[in-house]
């Protein structure tokens, strides 16, 4: 009867006077890949926190395969946790810190050795059960810790920011590599994260939150494409953001009369006289020296700096607001002081309302 | 080649202060054990006021064993020190944990009224605690030195150990319960064993600040119950016998094995530990 597997109802969490989850509501599919990204102290952390049982919900209700969990201590959940700090115990070896949970439950010693085994080579650290986790690298804690929470086959796995303390190389692996357990696995990950390419790579589905409320929960495709709210917009990728009024819309197509001049996109759900922001990400951003068919949106080129992948050209325009244009090969035709008029195609953008 | 027999300026300074630094430290040392080596030396001396020295005898060891009441006063000391100890570890690391953990009123004026305890005067807290147990009707004996030895060593143990709780990973024990255990398996499997070391610096302050008591002993012993420290400080008002320094011999005797012992298992655990890392590549 449960559709989702975790479900957060109208949750609110204070801490003293501090409202850090204001009225949320969540659902999680089983078996998806979910992120909660956003800015420290947005309330991901807290989320994950109450979950797993650190933290009871100021109100609203929580449940967990369609049970609620408000009287279950963390130690009764079907939920485990991968920490970002590892929370290894220092004093067991390897095999012994695997073992926890199981050893906890009164498993067989048989059955535990066997599962342990299974676990070590699911996580690749075959050889290493003799270890104490001071003698492992930060990559192989995480392992470990990992293979911890997974022998009890939880029926979501909980991870907080578990590669930020790794290095760029190394994250970049384990990225692959959790999203590899997952579907191997089939067990729904819910994963925090302040890193938006991190949560691109990996999720089914983010969740972009801030100040305590989930802005977007989208795909990470629509999420890039269609940001629902101008701090989405901001915070994944790079965008260029104009503030304006609908004027007119026809066919689908609007016309917004921003602060800096004319322009137009694909709309749908906004009403004429509405104000509203566009997004348009600095790969589809176009330039032209001549006046284009309803832009009249006028810059000057301020620089061109190589960034490594691509170029990117800065143009300020008249209130000083700097448009970036991102291109894979070097836009020859533009240098420092040149004026020239931006533009976009219609579906390339996005309508944001204000 | 010249350049080896001539160091430059800066080497030489180097290893003269190399020197100065070691004689230094020998100096200190000096000065720390001097005392004790005269009484070990004088527990060999064959004159019984310890004013010169009069050649060697064993008679004082042999006494001691013999018929002397001296090890029986040990014996209390080392039951009172046993006994305060466990009880101001188990009350002091649960206090340190309370303390470390909790939020409540007035928590910081009850944390740092631990001091009040180790500032005022031992005379004072002696004295205060024979007028409390007088007041109970408590006869003094073994139990009222106990008492009164875990009251002094307590602070001691909830200072060292807050330190050693705030310094912990609190998701260590979030994620034993993650795992299923519940909160006394938590303790007994994750905290207490993380809490170990702390445990020992804190059992050994209260152990040494114990066997070492005078003043507050000297108030709350009894006839029954008296200590060695307190034994012999009677006695240097009766004559002091030289069973004292053969005694005290021993125990430094027993301390110096202790500690040699000590570092020798180090050694092996870091040895096997290095061996265990090597045996991986």
């Amino acid at each position: 009867m449960a559709e989702h597997i975790v479900s957060l109802k109208k949750v609110n969490k204070f801490f003293g006077d501090n409202h850090v989850i204001k009225d949320l509501n969540l659902d999680i599919n089983e078996g998806e890949f979910l992120t909660l990204l956003g800015p420290s102290g947005c309330g991901k952390t807290t989320i994950l926190r109450m979950v797993a049982g650190f933290e009871d919900a100021t109100n609203g209700t929580i449940e967990v395969q369609g049970e609620r969990v408000e009287d279950k201590e963390a130690y009764e959940r079907d939920v485990n946790t991968v920490f970002q700090s590892y929370a290894l115990f220092p004093h067991m070896t390897v095999f012994d810190n695997i073992a926890y949970g199981l050893t906890v439950k009164k498993v067989p010693k048989s059955e535990i050795t066997r599962r342990v085994k299974e676990m070590l080579e699911l996580v690749q650290l075959m050889g290493f059960e003799g270890r104490k986790p001071d003698m492992m690298s930060g990559g192989q804690k995480q392992r470990v810790a990992i293979a911890r929470a997974l022998i009890n086959n939880p029926k979501v796995l909980l991870l907080d920011e578990p590669l930020g303390a790794l290095d760029l190389q190394l994250r970049k692996q384990m990225q692959i590599e959790l999203k590899r357990l997952q579907k191997q696995l089939h067990i729904t990950f819910v994963y925090v994260t302040h890193d938006q390419e991190e949560a691109m790579t990996m999720s089914d589905r983010i969740a972009v939150m801030n100040g305590g409320v989930i802005e977007h929960l989208a795909s990470p495709d629509e999420i890039y494409k269609a940001p629902k709210t101008r701090f989405v917009a901001n915070f994944i990728g790079e965008s260029n953001l104009f503030t304006g009024k609908l004027e007119s819309l026809e066919n689908g197509i609007g016309g917004v009369a921003t602060t800096l001049g004319k322009a137009k996109l694909e709309l749908s759900g906004f009403e004429p006289g509405e104000e509203m922001h566009i997004c348009v990400r600095p790969e589809v951003m176009k330039y032209s020296k001549e006046p284009v068919d309803g832009f009249s949106l006028r810059g000057t080129v301020k620089n061109v700096i190589f960034v490594g992948a691509q170029y990117r050209t800065l143009v300020t325009m008249e209130d000083g607001y700097d448009v970036k244009i991102n291109r894979v090969k070097q836009n020859k035709d533009l240098k420092e002081g040149d004026d020239i008029y931006l533009y976009w195609e219609p579906d390339d953008a996005t309508g944001i309302k204000a | 080649m010249a350049g080896e027999k001539r160091l430059s300026k800066r080497l030489r300074k180097k290893r003269l202060w190399g020197r100065v630094s070691n004689v230094y430290a020998f100096l200190v040392y000096l000065f720390i054990y001097v005392p004790i080596i005269v009484m070990v030396i004088y527990s060999f001396n064959d004159q019984k006021n310890n004013y010169y020295w009069n050649g060697f005898t064993t008679e004082w060891y042999e006494k001691l064993f013999t018929n002397s009441d001296l090890v029986g006063y040990l014996g209390i000391s080392l039951i009172v020190a046993v006994a305060a100890t466990i009880i101001s570890v188990i009350i002091g690391t649960i206090g340190a944990l309370g303390l470390v953990r909790f939020e409540f009123k007035l928590k910081s004026v009850i944390s740092n009224s631990l001091y009040i305890p180790i500032v005022v005067p031992e005379v004072v807290l002696g004295i205060s605690l024979l007028m409390l147990f007088e007041i109970a009707n408590f006869p003094l004996g073994m139990t009222t030195m106990i008492l009164s030895h875990a009251t002094f060593c307590i602070p001691f143990v909830v200072i060292i150990m807050r330190g050693r709780i705030a310094g912990m990973d609190l998701s260590i024990e979030e994620a034993s319960m993650d795992l299923g255990a519940n909160r006394l398996i938590t303790f007994f499997r994750v905290t207490l064993p993380l809490l170990i070391p702390g445990i020992m610096s804190g059992a050994f302050m209260s152990f040494t600040l114990s066997i070492d008591d005078v003043i507050i002993s000297n108030f709350v012993a009894g006839p029954y119950a008296t200590t060695l420290p307190v034994k012999i400080l009677s006695m240097v008002k009766t004559g002091l016998s030289p069973e004292v320094n053969a005694l005290t011999t021993l125990m430094v005797l027993v301390l110096l094995v202790g500690i040699l012992i000590n570092n020798a298992v180090q050694a092996l655990l870091k040895k096997r530990a290095l061996t265990n890392i090597k045996s991986y590549f």
